[in-house]
Parts: structure tokens; sequence; C-alpha cells
């Protein structure tokens, strides 16, 4: 069956015999981006977390029939290495990787928080950034998570003027 | 049992002026078993776990607290970014075991039902003020025929992949006895 959607901006069509496979294995293995990575693929540590239409979504519980005309964002199309996104740029400065395997998840979830809460608080962060990092870069990410958001209202400050 | 015959008498449509004894305690004894069948789906842990009296969704056949902090949040659907819909979708899915059903959320704040007896959930999901102002009928609409309520006979498999517990009564039995429990005046025995 075929199934349309736009991915980093671009249409893109797949055809695919079972319309359940998740999309996490549908982004990495048949569009080659393999930046969205499988962690537990039980929906519980973030690792495949990726934007479905500005939503985070755990990718390894997401039916790639759902992604029918919807828009998707991978770490890929966060942002480019000229011009990275605010959370890639805070995750840089504040060298917030160890190992790096969950990152990308964690930095698409930080990614969507900071879109609906531009000024996420400690205890909205702990609510929202439930991801699993087993090298415990937790701290560093708290710092780089207030990092975006401050280089994010800059960034839309100086739109405004 | 008294308080149920002076109840039922009020709603049974007859062609004479009178309702016989027998009549009345026919009614009031399948009311009374379809009270009991209906509520032993109510009180299954597939509905009570998203009828939470602490705001926090529970999980499993052993109704644990869900796991990752999650609760109600905004609109009954979870955090600001992370919501039901990072993880369950409008369906079942086999290959994570995350559970799935259109308008997946908890139930709304009014509908606390963990801890509750049967009676007190029968008469809360009556009282206007808490069922979200939904008339006898539109609850028994509600209850026979919304996609989430009937998900609870299609639960799917957990993580390990083994099926989640049904409900004690069949879905075809549970709707007909809600349906005669409706039309026999939704009459709650008291304790």
């Amino acid at each position: 069956m075929k199934i349309s959607f736009t991915i980093n901006g671009a249409a893109q069509t797949i055809d695919i015999e079972d319309t359940n496979t998740p999309l996490l294995w549908v982004v990495r293995d048949m569009l080659d981006l393999k930046g969205t990575k499988f962690g537990c693929g039980k929906s519980a540590c973030g690792a495949c977390t990726l934007h479905v239409d500005g939503q985070a979504i755990r990718s390894c519980s997401y039916a790639v029939k759902f992604a029918e005309g919807k828009n998707i964002t991978t770490i890929e199309g966060l942002g480019t290495s000229e011009k990275p996104h605010p959370v890639q740029q805070a995750w840089i400065e504040e060298i917030v990787p160890q190992c790096g395997y969950c990152q990308p998840g964690f930095m698409m979830a930080t990614a969507a928080l900071l879109n609906e809460n531009p000024n996420p608080t400690d205890d909205d962060i702990d609510k929202n950034i439930i991801n699993i990092c087993r090298c415990a870069t937790y701290y560093r990410m708290r710092k780089a998570i207030h990092r975006a958001a401050e280089l994010t209202n800059k960034n839309t400050n100086a739109q405004k003027l | 049992m008294v308080f149920g015959i002076l109840f039922a008498s009020n709603y049974v449509n007859t062609n004479v002026d009178y309702t016989s004894i027998n009549e009345v305690d026919k009614i009031t004894s399948n009311s009374d078993e379809n009270f009991d069948k209906m509520m032993s789906v109510l009180t299954h842990q597939r509905c009570v776990n998203c009828h939470p009296n602490d705001n926090i969704p529970k999980q499993g056949d052993d109704s644990h607290p869900h796991y990752f902090g999650m609760s109600r949040g905004k609109g009954n659907m979870g955090y600001d970014a992370t919501k039901c819909t990072t993880c369950h979708q409008s369906e079942n899915n086999e290959y994570s075991g995350v559970p799935g059903a259109s308008e997946w959320s908890l139930a709304p704040e009014s509908m606390k039902w963990e801890g509750l007896t049967s009676i007190e959930i029968a008469k809360s999901m009556l009282d206007p003020k808490k069922n979200g102002g939904r008339t006898h009928e539109e609850v028994m609409h509600h209850l026979t025929e919304h996609e989430l309520v009937l998900w609870a006979w299609d639960p799917g498999v957990d993580a390990n992949g083994n099926p989640r517990e049904k409900p004690p009564v069949s879905k075809d039995e549970y709707i007909a006895v809600v349906k005669e429990w409706f039309k026999e005046g939704a009459i709650i025995l008291e304790e």
C-alpha cells in the first residue's frame, strides 16, 4: 500500500505491505535517516522521538499508516550545521552528549516542549522530558534546555524588531 | 429493596392502573441482576484505570500508577509536550504493546471512580453535575457505543506480548444488560 507524507520538508511516498510497521523503521530503514534511534521498542525510553505535525511522538509505537498526509520532522530536519535549531545550538554550547545515542530523542522532545512552552520551569522539564539517558547526562540537559529557551526567545525577539 | 420497589413503580409503563407486586418484584430482580453485571464491567480495571481519584492514570491488571510520572495535565490529555498521544494512538499497537483507542484520555475530574463502591459509581454516573450534563439516554449511549468504552473488549497485548484481561462479562451481554437496566428505570438499589 502507498502512504504519502512530508518528511523534513520534502514530499515522500512509500510502498509498504504492513501498514502497521512502526514509523521508526520506515524512517531508518526505508528512508535511511539514521538519527532517530531504536531504544526499547515499547514507547518507554524516548530514543525514537520525532515530530508529527509538530507534536512529539514515539515512532516505535506509531503505525506508519497514521503518517498519511502528515508533516514529519526528524533530527535531520530540525536544523542544519550552518543554522542549527536553538536546541541543537544549546546542546553544543553545554557539551551535553556523552555516548550520544539517546540525544536526538531528547532534542526532539525539547523542541516540542519549547513550541508549547517557551519558558519551561524545572518542574515543566521534569514532567515533559521523560526520556531515558543511560549516561545520565540529565544535569547538562537541564542547563541546555534552559539555554535553548533563552536562544529561542532571543530569536523571537530579534524577529519582532 | 423497599426503595427499589417504590422507585421502580414510577418507571413501569403499563396499560393498567396498577402494577402487581409480583411484576414489580420481577422487574427489580432483573434490574438487580443487570446492575450487578453492568457494574462488574464498570469496576473492572480496564475501566477504572482511566477514572483515577488522584489524577494519576493507572496501568495494567494490577492498576499500578502510570510509569514516567504521567498525570492528568491539561484537558485530561497529559502535559504540554508529553501528552497521552505521544504514545497512545487511535488503536492498539501490537508491536510495542501500547494500548490505543479513539479519544484516548483520562475521564474528566468529576468522574473519579477509583475506590468508590458500585452504588457510588452508578450514582455518580447518573448525576448530571458529574457526568458532563448527560441525560440517562445519553449515558446509556455513551456506555454502549463509545469506542473508548468498548475498547475494554479489545484491549490488545501488553509490553510483553501477553493479552490484557477483558471484563468478566462479554461485550454483547454487557450492552444488553446496560440497555435493559436503563429501560427498567436505571434503578440503583441501596446497600
